[in-house]
């Protein structure tokens, strides 16, 4: 977690045709700043979670959580807690990868449990999972070999165990 | 049994009790046109432009706290009603608005009169729906009318399909709608609404602050409750206008940017602010830094989301103003607590003395607005009036010095500011209430934005008033340019002589008055009462007049321009009246 201003907000929907557009419109017209936001099927085939990561800085987290209450397809919303939530992202990296600095590069990926998933002539796809922090720190690392393009899912969070509530 | 969709939908209206609905037909609603002739329920007003559908809906509800209901086409008919939906979001009015949209199978070429109705209003209703199966219609209907009516009010759309409405159903009407995601608070928590009791018992200078919210939730008798039985003084919201009888001794005017001084002053003074129903929108509360510093704040709102918004609560209440203030009441009442506001209404009311509203008497044959919206209230007051306005200094002049005694006889356009919404929303305000007189108190430049539906009111025998206060200018916008652009009136000037406004009125087969000098006033605005159908008064009032007194935009409320000379609320600190309270 970076700063106390960024929220991890779970949030269960109902899976109908324009959620997502309720949903992006309000923090666009309501001027609330948005990092993330990763939506996809649920256990429950007629609800979505969505996990938005927020920025509270200029809007104090309760107006954002009150608004999106207010939606009426929205069924729950969670200010997950970082220090009780576990929390992925996934990110595609296509890396320069001459001859000269191919086997770094493989042993780059594993110390960070990345995969190679692709090989090109001059290049490597590198599939990393794992929390913000620790994908940024792969980024920053990668940076110097040249990152040629670059793909990540933003976060998606669940409530961990020990908090069964949600 | 079995119909189309259409039939379905006039089925559903009908289930919904829904009386009069007001609309325009076009191509791809014809089937739901030809349904509703069989109706014996329902009446169709026809509109002559789309946005007058939503507005007449809009007033509809103000007045009859029931849902207005709208249909029309797809495409243009669908966007000319976009005004009217933001209008009736923005002041948190029930209305259903069902829209005809192209076949499914063809959404998303281009057809012809095609618009993507549902995005295009997704930010200005509470929900709405695309319906792409006659199946669903019947639920979603359902779902429409109590997602409008409920919790806090506000426009719903249903876009319609021209299959759908074409569609085989076996219709059956649910009776409940299944909504896990929508559960609004009616009752207030227990604890707040001790803590509410414990502040009003405790406070020196207190003030209810009430607003829509109290109409919407037909919350008045509970308010005049609690405010007899504390003793508060009461001052209404622009919305909230006719929540409290204003020729009550308890009541201090409407607050805010064109508020009286004395309301502004008591905001300024008072040690509670008891908030009921209001949202602390920026033309009530000025520069929010300075905006009732002195006092704690509860705030009473089905609304959570409204809580905190603007300005931090002490007592966050959420609930509806009819359950929340009737259950402060019998707390207070269970406590046996006494009034003890005596020397603050003394202090407010040696206010009101020195700085009453006021304005210059005209000079020669010059009709001043205000005394023409002063005699539209002396003339109606003994009789069930409904007021409309337009927007701008017709509707100011109009909120302070239109005294309204009961509520929901008042329908005017708060957040949104629309102009052209009077004479549509008289209309609407007309067909719910067929026995009340009904008079849209008008701007020259608001009523030729809508002036056509004079016809709708003469076709469907609804008899409206216009009272124009015509000062050929856009006033607010001139008033603007006067004080903070240097007298540089850049296309504010419209001039009185075009329309004829008389004419315009009798080539819609209305009364066409005109008034141009004060003996003439009440004897046309007399006729044009007791005339059988609408009538037009072209009042040609003095041309510069301005609204005083103004807090000046992001200014603070006790720092007023124009009105009796008196500067902050703190430099009349100085009387003994005053010391005495605040020992």
């Amino acid at each position: 977690m970076t700063g106390t201003t960024r929220h991890t907000l779970s949030v269960l929907v109902e899976n109908k045709p324009g959620v997502l557009q309720r949903v992006s419109g309000l923090f666009a017209r309501r001027g609330f700043n948005i990092d993330s936001l990763a939506v996809g099927p649920t256990e429950d085939p007629n609800l979505s979670r969505m996990t938005i990561v927020v920025h509270a800085e200029n809007t104090p987290l309760e107006q954002i959580s009150k608004q999106l209450h207010k939606l009426v397809n929205i069924i729950k919303i969670q200010d997950l807690d970082p220090a009780d939530m576990v929390d992925r992202e996934l990110v595609l990296f296509k890396v320069n990868a001459p001859a000269a600095v191919r086997a770094e590069l493989i042993e780059l990926a594993n110390i960070f449990r990345a995969r190679i998933i692709d090989v090109g002539r001059n290049s490597l796809t590198i599939e990393a999972t794992g929390t913000t922090d620790k994908l940024q720190a792969m980024e920053d690392l990668l940076r110097g070999y040249g990152i040629r393009e670059l793909a990540r899912t933003g976060k998606i969070a669940l409530a961990r165990g020990s908090k069964e509530n949600g | 049994m079995t119909m189309n969709g259409a039939e379905a939908l006039v089925g559903a209206l009908e289930e919904e009790g829904v009386d009069v609905m007001f609309g325009y037909p076009g191509g791809v609603v014809l089937p739901i046109y030809d349904a509703i002739m069989d109706s014996k329920q329902l009446d169709h007003i026809l509109v002559r432009h789309e946005q007058g559908a939503t507005h007449a809906a809009d007033g509809y509800a103000r007045v009859t706290g029931r849902p207005g209901v709208v249909l029309v086409t797809s495409g243009p008919g669908a966007t000319n009603t976009v005004t009217g939906i933001a209008n009736a979001h923005m002041d948190s009015i029930p209305m259903v608005v069902f829209t005809g949209q192209v076949a499914t199978h063809v959404i998303g070429t281009d057809a012809f009169q095609e618009s993507d109705i549902t995005g295009i209003t997704l930010p200005i209703t509470k929900h709405n729906y695309l319906v792409k199966d006659v199946r669903e219609l019947p639920e979603v209907v359902k779902e429409a009318f109590h997602v409008a009516t409920t919790g806090r009010p506000g426009p719903v759309l249903v876009d319609l399909p021209v299959d759908v409405a074409k569609g085989a159903i076996d219709f059956r009407y649910p009776e409940q709608v299944n909504l896990p995601g929508y559960r609004p608070t009616y009752k207030g928590h227990a604890k707040q609404v001790k803590q509410a009791a414990d502040l009003l018992m405790r406070a020196k200078k207190p003030l209810l602050y009430a607003g829509g919210g109290v109409l919407s939730s037909g919350a008045w008798k509970e308010l005049k409750e609690l405010a007899e039985l504390m003793q508060l003084p009461v001052t209404t919201t622009m919305m909230g206008k006719g929540a409290f009888p204003e020729e009550h001794h308890l009541y201090i005017g409407m607050p805010g940017m064109h508020g009286a001084k004395y309301t502004n002053y008591a905001i300024t003074e008072t040690d509670l602010l008891f908030a009921v129903g209001v949202r602390f929108d920026d033309r009530v509360t000025g520069k929010l830094a300075s905006f009732a510093t002195k006092s704690k704040v509860v705030h009473i709102d089905i609304d959570p989301a409204e809580i905190g918004k603007n300005r931090p609560v002490d007592v966050p209440i959420v609930g509806d103003a009819k359950h929340v203030l009737g259950a402060v009441v019998d707390e207070l009442r269970k406590r046996s607590a006494e009034p003890r506001t005596e020397k603050w209404m003394r202090v407010i009311d040696d206010w009101r003395d020195r700085f009453p509203l006021h304005y210059p008497e005209g000079e020669g044959d010059e009709v001043m607005p205000e005394h023409v919206v002063e005699r539209i209230n002396a003339l109606t007051r003994d009789r069930d009036t409904v007021i409309a306005t337009e927007v701008g200094q017709n509707q100011m002049w109009a909120c302070q010095y239109y005294r309204l005694q009961n509520p929901r006889r008042w329908a005017s356009s708060g957040g949104l500011g629309t102009m052209g919404f009077g004479l549509p929303a008289a209309i609407g305000a007309q067909a719910g209430l067929k026995d009340s007189l009904v008079v849209d108190i008008a701007g020259d430049g608001s009523f030729q934005m809508v002036s056509q539906e004079l016809a709708t009111a003469r076709v469907h025998d609804l008899p409206v008033k216009v009272v124009i206060l015509n000062n050929g200018y856009l006033g607010m916008v001139r008033q603007w340019q006067e004080l903070f652009y240097d007298r540089r009136y850049s296309q504010s000037v419209l001039g009185q002589d075009v329309p004829d406004f008389v004419k315009l009125a009798e080539a819609y087969d209305c009364l066409g008055l005109r008034v141009t000098s004060p003996e003439q006033l009440d004897g046309a605005l007399t006729a044009a009462f007791e005339h059988e159908g609408p009538a037009v008064v072209d009042c040609r009032v003095t041309r510069e007049e301005n609204v005083f007194p103004m807090v000046a935009p992001g200014g603070s409320i006790d720092e007023m321009l124009g009105g009796i000379p008196g500067g902050p609320v703190s430099e009349m600190l100085d009387d003994e009246l005053l010391e005495e309270v605040w020992e």
